[in-house]
C-alpha cells in the first residue's frame, strides 16, 4: 500500500529506468557486499601504546575519570577505593559477564548481579572495546553487560582491557564480530564518549542529565 | 621595455555602482591596470551583470545580460571588475547559466576564462608590486562574501596593502561576516540588514581605523551609510582608490570640507 | 505598498527581544567556535565532506534499494518496518501501535520527523500522555512552543527564562527552592523525568542514521535520554524519515565523524547507539518490541525536483550556527521546523512556496552556509532556485514591476547609460553637493537606518567617453 507508493515515487523520481535496473542492483549488491573503505582519520593508526595515550588523553578531555589496574585481582579493590574517595556507597551492581564474576569480590566492595534498579548507585560493566580516535567505549547489550548499568546508575565503571583498545570505530567492529562470534549485531552497542550531559540550558555544558553523572573506565 | 604588442588588452568591466556612484574607482582601476602593464578599454556597450535578475530569480534577464556582456568583451585578452560579486556573477555563474545551450555554454566558460577580480588579477596574473599610491595611516579591511567565498579572495588586497609604506593594517574582528548588503535584500529586509551592518560598525569603530577598505562598492555605500548614521569619522574607500594613490575625492558618504 | 509578510513581522519581534538578543550573541557563536575547534584537530574533516556527500549522493540514487534492503535486515533482526507516504499516516500508525500495546504514557526523544508531522497532538489527542525528555525538548512542551534550532531547542531562552517555566510548571516543589543555574535546573527536570523513564510504556525515538545492510538505526545524544527511551519500555519506536538510510556501517561511521563536529564542534555525543532489533532472547533488558516507521512526506517527491541535494542533510544544524540572518532572529522567526538555511530549501518543498517561500528571500547569499554544510549541500544555488519558483507566480507586483523596468534598461545600453545619467544627475541635484543624504522620498527603506552616499558627480561611462574624446596630454 504506502510501500508500494513510496517506492514508485523514489523509483519514479529518480527516473529509474527498467534498462539501468540490473546496473543499479550490482552497484547496490556490490557496495553491501564489499562494504565502502572510507578515508580513516589518521589519528588512530598508531602503535598498540600509543593508542592507549590517545585514547586515556579523549577520556580525560571528557571528564571520564581513568583507573590505571596492573592486575585483574586488584579491580575490586580499585574500584572501593575509587567510589570511597567521593564518599559513594561501596556496592556495585553487574550483569553476568564471566570476566567480572571470575574476579575476586571478598573485599569490603558489595556487588549485586542483574539489571540495574532505579536505586542503584553504582553500575559496572565490561567494554567490548575501546576506540582511541575519540575515546569511545563500545558497550553490546545482552545478559553479560545489561544496558541498563550503563544508564541508570549515578556512576557507570567500565572496564576495558588494553589490548581491546582500537584505533577507529571500523577496527572496534572487527573485534567485536569476532568477540560475539558472528557478525549479527546485538539489541543495542552503546558507543559512549563521557557521562551523561547537557548544554541546552544557557548554553552552558552540565554533567548528569539524565544518564550517569560520574563515567570512570578501569583499564587493566 | 614593454612594446604595444606584448601589453594585454584589458576590457574593464565598470560595475553599476562605480558607474553611478563613485567613478573614481573606476579611474583608480584603470590607473593601477595600466601601472600592471595592460592596455585598458571601456566597451560601451556593457551595463550591468544581471546579479539583481539573478538573485531574484529572473533567469531569463540574467541569461540575456550574460550573453550581452560577453559580447561587449569580445577579443580581450582579459575582463577586469573591481567588484568582487560582479567578478563572481560573470566567472562563476554565466557558465552556469548558459549550460544548457552547447554554443552558449563554450563562449561563456572561454569568457570566464579571462574574468577577474582587480585586486586578485594585478596580484596573482600581472605580480604587481610597485604601486602608484602612497598612503600612509591605518586602515581595516572587509572581506565581500562572494570574492571571499566565491573567488577565493582573502590574501591579495592584504599583500598589496602591506606594500604601502606607513600603511598599518589593522584586522578587526569578523572581518569575513556578512555587512548585511546582499544587493535588494538591504532593502527587501531593512531591519535585519540594519542588525548586521550595526555588527559589522561594531567592528570597525573597536579596530579604530582611519579607514575602512573593501573590494566591493555595494559593502562599502552600505557600511559607509551605516558609519555616516552613527557619527562615526571612520572613513570608507573602496580598495582600488588607496592602491592607486585616487584619494582626491572625500571618502563614501562624506562631504569635502569647504 | 505590498502587506507586511509574516517573516517581517515576526522577525521585528525578535529584533526587539533583548533576551533573545542576547541568547543569539552568545549560544550560536560557540558552537561556530567548536566547529573551527574540531576542524582545526582533525586533518582529514575537509576530505570528509567529499566523503559525507558521496555516501548520500550515492544512497540517494539507490534509495528504493537501501530502502528494500533496510526492510529485510530489519525485519530479521526481529523489528516490524511501517511505511507512512503521509504525516497523517504516520501519526495513524504510531498511535495504532500504542493502543495495541494498551499505553499510557510515552516517552520520546528528540526527533524533527515527529515535529513535522505533529505526533505529540495526535497522540495526545488520543488520550496518550506524552513526555518529551531531551532537556531542550522538555521545556519547549511546557511553553507549548516550538523548538527555534535543529539540535538545541531553547537556544532562543535564557537560564531565567527556563527557571520561571519550572517554578511555574513543577508546583508540587517548594516555591523558594533554588532556580538560579543551569546545573540545579537540570537536577530538578532529571528528578522529574526520571519516574517518567521508568513507567513509560513506548518510548519513541528519531533516528540520525538508518544502516541497510545490518537493520539498524543510529540515535545520537548527549543526555542518554533516547537510550532511556528505547531501552526501558516494552515497546520501542522509531519515527524516521526514508533519506536517513545508507548503504554500510562504513558509511554511518563516515557520517558520525562529521555529525557532532559539525553541530557542537564535539568530536562524539556521549551517547552513540546502534539499534538493531528487539531484545535478544535472553537479554534481561531492552524493548521486547522494535518498530519502524518510514515517513515519507514529501522526500519522494524533492528526489526529482531538481532540489535532491538538500536531502543529504544531516541535521547539525552548522548552517543555521554560521548564518548572519539567522543569529540575528533566531529560529521562530522562520515560524517553520526546520530554520535558517536548510529551512530556507526544505520548508517551502515540504509545506508549499506559498507558507514557506520566503524563507528563501531572507538570505543575503553570503554563502557561509555552503562553506559549513558537512555534505556540501548547494543551498545558496538551491535558494536561488526556490527564488526563481516564486518569480514565476504572481505577487508584489511592485517590485516586480520595478524589476522589469530596469530589466528593459539593462539590455539596451544606450538607453541605460542615459538613464543612468539622468538618474544620477537627479541624485546629485537633490543631494545639493552632500556627499549623503539622510532621507530620500523613494529610499525610505535604505535611510531608515543609514544615510544614502550621493554619486561623485557624472557617470564613469560619459566621463570616460569624453577622456576617449579628448587628446591625452
Amino acid at each position: 500500500m504506502s510501500r508500494a507508493a513510496i517506492l514508485a515515487n523514489v523509483r519514479s523520481g529518480l527516473k529509474v529506468e527498467a534498462r539501468h535496473e540490473s546496473e543499479r542492483r550490482a552497484s547496490v549488491e556490490a557496495r553491501l557486499a564489499q562494504g565502502a573503505h572510507h578515508l580513516v582519520p589518521a589519528r588512530g593508526k598508531v602503535g598498540a601504546e600509543e593508542r592507549v595515550a590517545l585514547f586515556k588523553s579523549f577520556l580525560a578531555a571528557q571528564g571520564t575519570d581513568v583507573i590505571d589496574v596492573a592486575a585483574d585481582a586488584e579491580i575490586p579493590a580499585a574500584i572501593a577505593a575509587y567510589l570511597g574517595d567521593r564518599n559513594l556507597p561501596l556496592r556495585v551492581r553487574v550483569g553476568g559477564d564471566p570476566f567480572l564474576a571470575s574476579l575476586s569480590w571478598t573485599g569490603e566492595l558489595a556487588r549485586d548481579t542483574g539489571v540495574a534498579r532505579p536505586n542503584d548507585t553504582a553500575g559496572l560493566s565490561r567494554a567490548l572495546a575501546g576506540v582511541a580516535e575519540t575515546g569511545t567505549l563500545v558497550l553490546a547489550s545482552g545478559a553479560d553487560n545489561p544496558t541498563t548499568l550503563a544508564l541508570l546508575p549515578e556512576t557507570h565503571l567500565v572496564v576495558v582491557r588494553r589490548e581491546t583498545i582500537v584505533g577507529s570505530y571500523e577496527d572496534a567492529v572487527a573485534l567485536i564480530s569476532a568477540e560475539l562470534g558472528s557478525e549479527a549485531l546485538p539489541h543495542a552497542l552503546n558507543l559512549v564518549s563521557g557521562a551523561s550531559r547537557t548544554g541546552d540550558i544557557g548554553g552552558r555544558i552540565v554533567v548528569g542529565a539524565h544518564g550517569p553523572r560520574r563515567l570512570a573506565v578501569i583499564l587493566i | 621595455m614593454t612594446t604595444q604588442s606584448q601589453r594585454p588588452r584589458v576590457g574593464l568591466f565598470v560595475t553599476c555602482l562605480i558607474d553611478i556612484l563613485r567613478p573614481s574607482v573606476g579611474f583608480a582601476a584603470v590607473r593601477l591596470l595600466e601601472a600592471a602593464g595592460c592596455d585598458v578599454e571601456v566597451p560601451a556597450a556593457q551595463t550591468c551583470c544581471g546579479q539583481p535578475a539573478y538573485n531574484s530569480g529572473d533567469r531569463d534577464t540574467a541569461r540575456a545580460l550574460a550573453l550581452q556582456t560577453i559580447a561587449a568583451f569580445d577579443g580581450f585578452d582579459y575582463v577586469v571588475a573591481p567588484s568582487g560579486s560582479c567578478a563572481a556573477m560573470l566567472k562563476v555563474h554565466y557558465p552556469r547559466l548558459l549550460a544548457d545551450d552547447a554554443e552558449a555554454a563554450a563562449r561563456a566558460v572561454s569568457f570566464a576564462e579571462r574574468v577577474h577580480e582587480l585586486v586578485s588579477f594585478l596580484v596573482d596574473v600581472r605580480k604587481l608590486t610597485a604601486l602608484p599610491g602612497t598612503f600612509s595611516g591605518r586602515v581595516a579591511y572587509h572581506d565581500g562574501c562572494s570574492g571571499l567565498r566565491e573567488l577565493g579572495i582573502k590574501r591579495q588586497p592584504r599583500e598589496l596593502l602591506g606594500r604601502l609604506p606607513g600603511t598599518e593594517l589593522v584586522e578587526m574582528a569578523e572581518t569575513e561576516r556578512c555587512c548585511g548588503f546582499g544587493g535588494l535584500f538591504c532593502v527587501k529586509y531593512p531591519d535585519i540588514s540594519n542588525a548586521m551592518v550595526s555588527r559589522k560598525t561594531a567592528n570597525i569603530m573597536a579596530a579604530e581605523p582611519e579607514l575602512l577598505l573593501a573590494g566591493d562598492l555595494g559593502c562599502l555605500i552600505n557600511i559607509a551609510g551605516k558609519l555616516a548614521r552613527e557619527g562615526s569619522r571612520v572613513g570608507c574607500r573602496h580598495v582600488a582608490e588607496v592602491l592607486a594613490g585616487e584619494t582626491a575625492e572625500p571618502p563614501i558618504a562624506q562631504t569635502s570640507a569647504p | 505598498m505590498s502587506p507586511v509578510s509574516p517573516f517581517t513581522t515576526r522577525s521585528a519581534t525578535a529584533l526587539a527581544n533583548e533576551r533573545l538578543q542576547r541568547a543569539l550573541a552568545d549560544v550560536p557563536g560557540g558552537f561556530v567556535a567548536g566547529r573551527a575547534r574540531a576542524k582545526a584537530a582533525l586533518p582529514e574533516f575537509e576530505a570528509l565532506r567529499r566523503t559525507g556527500r558521496d555516501i548520500k549522493d550515492h544512497a540517494l540514487a539507490h534509495l528504493d534499494l537501501y530502502l528494500e534492503e533496510f526492510e529485510r535486515n530489519a525485519t530479521a533482526a526481529g523489528s516490524i518496518v511501517h511505511w507512512a507516504s503521509t504525516a497523517a499516516e504516520a501519526c495513524d500508525i504510531v498511535l495504532g501501535i500504542c493502543r495495541e500495546t494498551g499505553a499510557r504514557l510515552v516517552t520520546k526523544s528528540k526527533s524533527m520527523v515527529s515535529e513535522e508531522i505533529g505526533l505529540n497532538a495526535k497522540l495526545e489527542a488520543g488520550g496518550l500522555e506524552v513526555v518529551e525528555t531531551d532537556l531542550g525538548e522538555y521545556v519547549i512542551q511546557l511553553r507549548g512552543e516550538t523548538p527555534s534550532h535543529l539540535i538545541a531547542p531553547v537556544i532562543h531562552l535564557s537560564t531565567a527564562d527556563i527557571a520561571e517555566d519550572f517554578l511555574r510548571h513543577h508546583d508540587h516543589l517548594p516555591p523558594d527552592r533554588d532556580t538560579s543555574s543551569p546545573a540545579v535546573l537540570i537536577a530538578e527536570a532529571r528528578g522529574i523525568l526520571r519516574p517518567k523513564f521508568l513507567a513509560a510504556d513506548v518510548g519513541i525515538t528519531g533516528a540520525n542514521l538508518l544502516v541497510a545492510k545490518t537493520g539498524s538505526a543510529i540515535v545520537v545524544t548527549n543526555e542518554g535520554n533516547a537510550d532511556l527511551t528505547l531501552t526501558l519500555p516494552r515497546v520501542h519506536i522509531v519515527v524516521t524519515s526514508i533519506e536517513k538510510v545508507v548503504p554500510t556501517l562504513d558509511d554511518a561511521w563516515a557520517l558520525l565523524r562529521l555529525l557532532a563536529r559539525s553541530a557542537t564542534g564535539q568530536e562524539i555525543t556521549a551517547y552513540t547507539t546502534l539499534v538493531t532489533g528487539p531484545r535478544r532472547d535472553g537479554d534481561p533488558d531492552g524493548p521486547e518490541e522494535c518498530h519502524v516507521v518510514l515517513v515519507d512526506n514529501g522526500r519522494s517527491e524533492l528526489l526529482g525536483s531538481g532540489m535532491r541535494e538538500v536531502l543529504r542533510c544531516i541535521r547539525c544544524g552548522a548552517c543555521m550556527n554560521h548564518c548572519p540572518v539567522y543569529c540575528s532572529v533566531g529560529g521562530h522567526a522562520y515560524g517553520s521546523i526546520y530554520a535558517g538555511p536548510i529551512g530556507a530549501v526544505l520548508s517551502p518543498a515540504l509545506v508549499g512556496v506559498q507558507e514557506a517561500g520566503e524563507l528563501a528571500q531572507v538570505s543575503t547569499f553570503c554563502g557561509r552556509c555552503e562553506q559549513v554544510c558537512p555534505v556540501e549541500i548547494p543551498l545558496v544555488g538551491l535558494m536561488r532556485q526556490w527564488r526563481e519558483v516564486a518569480f514565476g507566480e504572481p505577487g508584489d507586483g511592485r517590485s516586480k514591476l520595478l524589476l522589469r523596468v530596469w530589466a528593459f534598461l539593462a539590455q539596451r545600453p544606450r538607453l541605460y547609460h542615459a538613464a543612468a545619467r539622468m538618474g544620477t544627475a537627479a541624485l546629485r541635484a537633490f543631494a545639493r553637493g552632500r556627499g549623503t543624504v539622510s532621507r530620500h522620498p523613494l529610499a525610505e527603506a535604505w535611510t531608515r537606518y543609514r544615510d544614502l552616499p550621493t554619486p561623485q558627480g557624472e557617470t564613469f561611462q560619459a566621463r570616460w567617453a569624453r577622456r576617449q574624446r579628448e587628446p591625452t596630454p
